[in-house]
């Protein structure tokens, strides 16, 4: 049903930690291979093996460049996981004239009833970012399900009722949990990192954050402060020996 | 209005079973829960207990149930009708593939066993393999360590015992600092990664040493954007500035490390430059108590860092001594440095100043006792938690080795190894080169060869030479070209056999190595000297089996085809005498079972030599009767023993109480071990003591652990190795001392290359005038070289290549995203579509490694991607370095260890046309399996 | 945007019958028996084959007719309610006029609006969507209703109505492209607010998340020349406005009229082209394209 709850009970999401994330696209295939084999129809690929393979994927990941206005600061890489964030004012829902898009009033996780989907497309143009793919051999829409096959599931140890790209990000930039809880542990990652909404403008209100890069290539502006630490006791290797059998005499 | 949403099933059964195995996507070998529906792959994930990756996996372990179902994998035996590299095969049965080896194989063994060359590429039973090539008898084994990374593995193990590599890491929960030279992705991939996160998410920093901002790269704090080739410039800089500044360990050099050795000073005579011994052969120190001489290892000593000795009129002065005259020079300064490495002298000093502020001022210490090998105790564990890791960025450059070791030394006089915070081994290293066997290379007809292959030499009499002088194995491993050629040079091995150099073989027989594409330097060249004929028309290398899984390249080039499973339909063993699983604070080992049923007509590759050794009758694989002694590789893995109570698999062996699970390590084995494992998850940990976990060299609960579990026969503390005196024996040799002597031609470059002291030396640069531009390749993360590319998601990611060329060059050139270029080397061209990046060292073009695909390989049309617009480097770079005229062709390769220096490639770059496709672009092989289907949506239950 | 044949096919064809249908509906021209026929059917050809075309971009087109139940919320829900009233009303407002002789025109009325309001709401379909700045304005709708009306009145042989008309979607179709041309940078969504790493500095999209195409590049991303678009533009303006408006100041004739008609429907089919060619979906800067 495509209208949005007032307000969900909980508010699940991740928290992407761009500081961390390291580029391995761990969590990218191990998305597909959950959501190809539990959730709704198998994500597809065609011409897997061809000369323009092309399939369907919840999350991807980009990388971009930045080139610091500073012309003497060096160029940075940011990895940049991206899957569905599960927004509050989720525009992909609205538009949905069958009502197989909808936010569980339980979670506010956004979901695609397949059964109802009929492949319009619209919701994913609705996105602004990119979350949605419409898979080309069941001809529905897919989506990132904060793999609410898992999060829940009795049948599995509850240490592992958590998103499967979370559970296998190597690097732990991916972190799960509730936004509505302001103790938990992605709502302090969120306010003690700084944590951001992509695309603020869209009026989308995304329930994921992402935390960014931590400052980089600081150290030679601290060399006033480090420079002492390299007051030379020797010029050469005779003074450095003198200086040698002095230490030495006082140990 | 009330919302109204579908019901869901919030609890789904999972998967009727899971099976714990261990992944096989790389080398790594992480541990992995196999989800079975309806008796099929369904799902694959970390197993949280495993040692390694403890839950975690990485994208290509995600897929692994893609490699599993590979339109690619073979499905039984091929016999060549086609010409070679053609791809026309017929299918076989086993019994006559088997008939055919043993056909080829019997008459060598019975006449002269080296005319077998036997090398096993990316093998993860090296133990195994190397053990059926000694009953062979043939000389000519190793794997691909030689042009993998060679240098860090030697450079380590000679300085220190152990090395970066699967050898140690990092210890994540206490460093503060972590400076990483060289890697883009490693064999230690999840841990790396799951090390970066731990350190990151508790605040501490990062600096990247790489010429590419990539991976680890792009998320440490500082980016050094070293000048490739230069890293031993750098870190002789850092040791420069931190030894004039006095910020080195000076209790930890002289407690732990040959610093206060002496060295006679000689000259002119053969002993000098060598360390002063007792009788027993153990280096003297002086100890500042007394003043006398003494063994390094006496009780109670203290040795002195900066005295001198005067013995029977020789003067010998320490270690330390020496290092200071050396790297106080100026010539190590950060401002003699930095234009070379491309680095701001201010940066250089101030990766030393922050290094310096971290060791000395932010100094750790855990509340733990132990005692030395000496015998004193200590309250408690201090740790300077500044640590390092480096990989192939700075070993597979031609000066890789002195690198490799420079960075040891900086490590070491940092006092850093071994301590909390700081870089510590991984069972069963610690274990200095002498512990390690030395290369053997005795033969005789239908008979064993002498003793294992490969190892460490001490000085010019280990070395594999006939008694001509000529060398003893194909590949010249152990001569005095490259004398420290720990794991040979599988790199050589086909165009030494196709010259007949140093003689010639008959059969050529490979495992799992991809030598006609990727995995060879001069890609092209190698292809003809795989097809090349003699005048009766006769391949130069008569005969070459191989077994591979998948349809690669190289299949096309072998005479027989013995296709193994794949990794989830065999036994494995992941050895502790072998390449290791180990956690610095656990001793592991592993195995593979078959978690699904093969549905073709393959067979394990291990399985298969077994038989194949049995039917040769080779004394390891035949009981007294003449019967096969291993039904399997199985029944290996459980009843072979190396030493008494020593086999392949250290967990649950008889003699361990029932109620003690992490048990002994020896023991004789026991029936039901393989179901022992299966039930703890695949793998079997044995947790390193508390008082044991750091300075294990010296520490001797660990020591005794170490005997206890099985990896020494006794208790074995030594030094680390600043100056290694081996290298010494060698230059002794050059400088014309001793009866093994280098032909006159190397004499001066072995001198200068094994300096026994780190040093910094250009890599060759003849012929490459013109030719400025630094050309390296990166693992993607996503890619496990070249057999990624027949897994339908992961080629998706990675299915083409660009070249990344910097913003510099990009201008210079007038070229924009999506141009091409014309790459050419001293040896040849390649013609590829070129990308810009920034974060790029200004003088450096790089790209992703082995993405590049033969047309017909893999299973993949003819029009994929991969063969159409991706390329390789492989094609520009020739294992020899071009002629200069002395009459020689001199190896591309490192001048101690022979470790191909792939990243000693330089190109020039031209803007050019777009052609129809990536130059240069091959004739299509056959695909003996097809190709695949043309949509996948693999669901095992609907 | 991806500019599938199927959606120009739908809004062009359905757009000119839903027009036709407002005429028709508000008894301009004036018809029974069987010329009534003719224009029915020939509206409904267009209109309903317009709908029909539509389905074929759907991945499921057997459960369309679940796309009725989210009427109120969903523009594209409720576009399939107005159709259906407006094919509904007009059906027996046309079954009334061709069989019976007779208007009723409460029902012509009623169905004139359900026409008008299916165009508006195709249209809304479009202006809604803050991802494609180009579309997110008043004059989508407004572009959409003025060349439904005017190509129903041409269609509808309105020929003293339909060239002012035809001139006012002209201006309308000339104010969208100017304003449309500087929405994307109006709109403020850029790479830097994408990715949220504007503070550090300029943000270039390095390797893209596959090297392979995926279904939002496919769907989304549809680069096009300007000096391209621009022809382009020249040859719509001309086809949809110009030549029919002068064609219809000739002297009437039904070879030239027919000639305006197609003119004008070749001409709305390559405006309709451009919208979806030239309209950036925001997702194209995270594949550093737009
Ligand atoms: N330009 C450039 N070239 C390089 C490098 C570089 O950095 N730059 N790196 C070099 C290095 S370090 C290495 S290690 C090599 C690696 O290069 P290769 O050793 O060629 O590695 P792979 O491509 O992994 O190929 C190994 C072969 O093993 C096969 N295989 C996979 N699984 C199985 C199995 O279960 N059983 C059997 N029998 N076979 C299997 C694959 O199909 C493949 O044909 O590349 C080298 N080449
Ligand atoms: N995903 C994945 N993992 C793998 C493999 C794979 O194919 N895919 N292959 C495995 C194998 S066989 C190996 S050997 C390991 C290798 O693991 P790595 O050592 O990480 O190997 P490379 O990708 O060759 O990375 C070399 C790095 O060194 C940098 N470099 C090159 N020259 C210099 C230099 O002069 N100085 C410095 N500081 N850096 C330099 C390059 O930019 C690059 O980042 O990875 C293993 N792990
Ligand atoms: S990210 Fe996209 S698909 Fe997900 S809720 Fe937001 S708008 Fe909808
Ligand atoms: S594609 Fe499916 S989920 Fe998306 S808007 Fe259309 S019907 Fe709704
Ligand atoms: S939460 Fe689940 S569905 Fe969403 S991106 Fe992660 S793995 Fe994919
Ligand atoms: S798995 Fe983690 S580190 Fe790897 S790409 Fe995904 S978020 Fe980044
Ligand atoms: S790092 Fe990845 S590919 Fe390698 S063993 Fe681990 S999971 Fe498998
Ligand atoms: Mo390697």
């Amino acid at each position: 049903m495509t209208r949005l709850p007032d307000r969900t009970e909980r508010q699940l999401g991740l928290v992407i930690d761009l500081d961390t994330c390291v580029g391995c696209h761990a969590c990218v295939i191990s998305c597909k291979g959950w959501n190809t084999e539990n959730y709704g129809a198998p994500l597809s690929d065609q011409q897997p093996y061809g000369a323009d393979p092309s399939g369907t994927f919840l999350n991807r990941v980009h990388s971009y460049e930045v080139t610091p206005l500073v012309e003497s600061a060096m160029a940075q890489l940011v990895h940049f996981p991206k899957s569905c964030l599960h927004c509050e004012d989720a525009p992909c829902v609205t538009v949905c004239p069958t009502g197989a898009s909808y936010k569980r009033v339980e979670d506010g996780i956004v979901l695609v009833n397949e059964t109802d989907c009929i492949g319009c497309g619209l919701c994913a143009w609705a996105c602004p970012y990119g979350a949605r793919e419409l898979d080309a051999a069941a001809g529905v829409m897919k989506k990132c399900t904060l793999c609410i096959d898992r999060i829940y599931n009795e049948n599995l140890p509850e240490e592992d009722r958590l998103p499967a790209c979370v559970r296998t990000c190597p690097a732990g930039a991916r972190h799960f949990g509730d936004f509505s809880d302001p103790d938990s542990h992605v709502s302090r990652l969120t306010a003690e990192r700084g944590g951001m909404d992509l695309m603020p403008e869209q009026g989308t209100k995304p329930v994921n954050k992402y935390l960014p890069p931590r400052p980089k290539d600081q150290l030679e502006s601290q060399l006033g402060v480090l420079a002492p630490l390299l007051a030379p006791v020797a010029e050469d290797s005779r003074g450095f020996l003198g200086w040698l059998d002095r230490t030495l005499d006082k140990i | 209005m009330a919302h109204r949403q579908p019901q869901l099933d919030l609890s789904p059964p999972v998967s009727d079973e899971v099976r714990k195995t261990t992944c096989y996507m790389c080398a790594c070998r992480c541990g992995i829960n196999v989800h079975m529906k309806d008796g099929k792959v369904a799902y694959i994930e970390g197993n949280r207990d495993h040692p390694v990756n403890k839950g975690v996996l990485c994208a290509k372990g995600s897929a692994g149930i893609m490699q599993h179902n590979a339109p690619s994998r073979l499905r039984a035996p091929l016999k060549r009708v086609g010409p070679r590299g053609s791809g026309e095969f017929e299918e076989i049965t086993w019994d006559e593939a088997l008939q055919i080896a043993t056909g080829w194989l019997a008459p060598i063994r019975k006449t002269n066993p080296e005319k077998l060359a036997f090398f096993t590429g990316r093998d993860q039973s090296q133990s195994f393999t190397s053990f059926w090539a000694q009953n062979f008898g043939t000389p000519n084994y190793a794997a691909h360590g030689g042009f993998c990374s060679v240098n860090m593995a030697a450079a380590g193990i000679y300085t220190m015992g152990g090395a970066f590599w699967e050898f140690g890491q990092p210890d994540w929960d206490h460093t503060k600092l972590f400076l990483l030279f060289g890697v883009a992705e490693d064999h230690d991939s999840n841990p790396i990664k799951m090390g970066i996160g731990k350190i990151k998410a508790r605040g501490a920093r990062i600096i990247g040493v790489n010429p590419i901002r990539t991976g680890y790269n792009a998320v440490a704090d500082d980016w050094v954007g070293i000048t490739p080739g230069t890293d031993g410039l750098f870190i002789l800089a850092l040791v420069h500035e931190l030894m004039k500044a006095g910020k080195i360990d000076l209790d930890y050099l002289a407690r732990y490390t040959n610093a206060p050795c002496l060295v006679i000073e000689a000259p002119g005579s053969d002993r000098h430059g060598l360390l002063l011994r007792d009788e027993a052969g153990k280096e003297l120190v002086i100890d500042t108590a007394t003043g006398d001489l003494a063994p390094f290892d006496a009780p109670g000593i203290c040795p002195d860092l900066s005295g001198s000795f005067v013995l029977n009129g020789q003067t010998c002065r320490t270690v330390m001594h020496r290092m200071a005259e050396t790297y106080l020079d100026p010539q190590f300064s950060a401002d003699a440095v930095a234009e070379r490495c491309g680095i701001p002298a201010t940066k250089i000093r101030a990766v030393a100043a922050e290094i310096a502020r971290i060791a000395f001022d932010e100094a750790v210490e855990i509340q733990q006792e132990w005692t030395d090998f000496r015998g004193e105790r200590h309250a408690t564990m201090k740790g300077r938690p500044v640590s390092f890791h480096a990989m192939r960025g700075i070993s597979a450059h031609a000066n890789g080795f002195q690198t490799c070791r420079a960075l040891h030394v900086l490590q070491i006089l940092l006092g850093t190894v071994e301590v909390p915070g700081g870089f510590r081994f991984k069972p069963p290293y610690p274990k200095p080169a002498t512990a390690h066997p030395k290369p053997h290379a005795g033969m005789n007809p239908c008979a064993p060869l002498n003793g294992p292959h490969l190892g460490f030499v001490q000085g010019p009499e280990d070395l594999a030479l006939k008694d001509d002088g000529t060398p003893a194995r194909i590949d010249k491993a152990f001569t005095w070209e490259n004398p420290m050629s720990a794991h040979g040079l599988m790199h050589m091995v086909i165009s030494n056999a196709h010259a007949g150099d140093p003689y010639k073989i008959d059969t050529l027989f490979l495992y799992m190595a991809n030598m006609s594409w990727n995995s060879s330097m001069n890609t092209g060249g190698v292809m003809k000297m795989l097809t090349d004929t003699d005048e009766n028309g006769d391949y130069l290398i008569p005969r070459i089996i191989y077994s591979d899984a998948y349809s690669s390249e190289m299949v096309a080039y072998a005479d027989l085809v013995l296709p193994d499973t794949t990794y989830l339909e065999r036994h494995d063993c992941i050895s502790l005498l072998d390449r290791p699983i180990c956690e610095a604070d656990t001793a592991a080992d592993a195995i593979r079972w078959p978690v699904a049923d093969p549905d073709r007509d393959v067979r394990g590759f291990q399985s298969v030599l077994c038989d194949l050794g049995a039917r040769l009758g080779l004394p390891g694989f035949t009981n007294e009767d003449g019967s096969a002694k291993y039904a399997d590789y199985a029944d290996y893995m459980v009843n072979h023993e190396r030493r008494k109570g020593i086999g392949p698999l250290a967990g649950w062996r008889a003699g361990d109480a029932a109620d003690a699970p992490e048990g002994s390590g020896r023991g004789e084995s026991r029936p039901d071990q393989l179901q022992r494992y299966i039930d703890n998850g695949g793998f079997w940990i044995k947790h390193v003591p508390e008082p044991a976990r750091y300075y294990k060299p010296w520490n001797s609960a660990y020591q005794d652990w170490a005997v206890e579990t099985g990896f020494y026969d006794s208790p074995s503390p030594y030094l680390f190795q600043l100056y290694v005196e081996p290298l010494r024996r060698f230059q002794l040799a050059a400088e014309g001392h001793g009866d093994r002597q280098p032909p006159d031609r190397l004499r001066a470059r072995i001198k200068a290359a094994m300096d026994p002291l780190p040093i910094w030396q250009d890599t060759d640069q003849t012929g490459n005038d013109g030719f400025t531009v630094h050309a390296l390749t990166q693992r993607p993360m996503a890619m496990y070289h070249s057999w990624g590319t027949q897994n339908a998601w992961l080629r998706q990611i990675h299915g083409h290549n660009p070249l990344y060329v910097p913003t510099k060059l990009m201008r210079e050139h007038g070229l924009t995203d999506g141009d091409w270029a014309r790459v050419t080397s001293p040896h040849g061209a390649i013609t590829v579509p070129v990308m810009e990046m920034a974060a790029l060292n200004d003088n450096t073009v790089w790209t992703w490694n082995a993405i590049g695909k033969r047309k017909g390989a893999w299973a993949l049309e003819t029009d994929a991607p991969e063969a159409t617009r991706g390329f390789l480097l492989n094609h520009l770079i020739h294992e020899l370095l071009p002629e200069r005229g002395d009459g020689q062709r001199w190896a591309n390769s490192d001048p101690i260890t022979g470790q191909a220096a792939w990243f000693d490639l330089k190109v020039r770059l031209e803007k050019t046309t777009a052609p129809a496709e990536s130059q240069p672009a091959f004739a299509p092989m056959r695909s003996p399996v097809g190709t695949g289907p043309e949509t996948l949506a693999w669901k095992t239950a609907r | 945007m991806h500019p599938a044949p199927s959606v120009i096919l739908f809004t062009t064809c359905s757009g000119l019958g839903f027009g036709l249908l407002v005429w028709l509906g508000i008894g301009f021209p004036a018809v029974t028996g069987r010329v009534a026929f003719v224009f029915f059917a020939i509206a409904y050809l267009l209109a309903a084959g317009g709908l029909i075309a539509s389905t074929f971009h759907l991945g499921r087109p057997e459960r369309a007719l679940k796309a009725f139940t989210q009427w109120h919320t969903s523009w594209l829900s409720r576009e399939a309610w107005c159709a259906v009233a407006a094919l509904t009303l007009m059906a027996l407002y046309g079954a009334g006029l061709v069989f019976l002789g007779t208007a009723w025109p409460v029902v012509g009325l009623a169905g004139a609006l359900a026409s008008l309001a299916t165009v508006f709401t195709t249209s809304m379909i479009y202006t809604q969507l803050k991802t494609v700045p180009r579309w997110h304005t008043v004059l989508t709708p407004l572009l959409f209703l003025a060349i439904s009306v005017s190509g129903g009145a041409l269609m509808a042989g309105q020929t003293g109505l339909a060239p002012w008309l035809l001139l006012l979607a002209g201006i309308v179709q000339v104010a969208v492209w100017l304003r449309g041309d500087g929405a994307f940078d109006a709109s403020g969504t850029t790479l830097a607010s994408a990715t949220g790493l504007g503070e550090i500095g300029t943000v270039r999209a390095f390797e893209s998340p596959h090297t392979g195409t995926n279904y939002l590049l496919r769907e989304f991303v549809h680069v096009i020349g300007r000096k391209h678009a621009r022809k382009l533009r020249m040859i719509s303006l001309t086809l949809m406005t110009v030549l029919p408006v002068i064609l219809l100041l000739l002297p009437f004739g039904h070879v030239l009229a027919a000639l305006a008609v197609l003119s004008h429907l070749a001409g709305v089919a390559v405006s309709r082209w451009l919208f979806f060619a030239e309209a950036e979906h925001v997702v194209g800067l995270y594949y550093g394209k737009r």
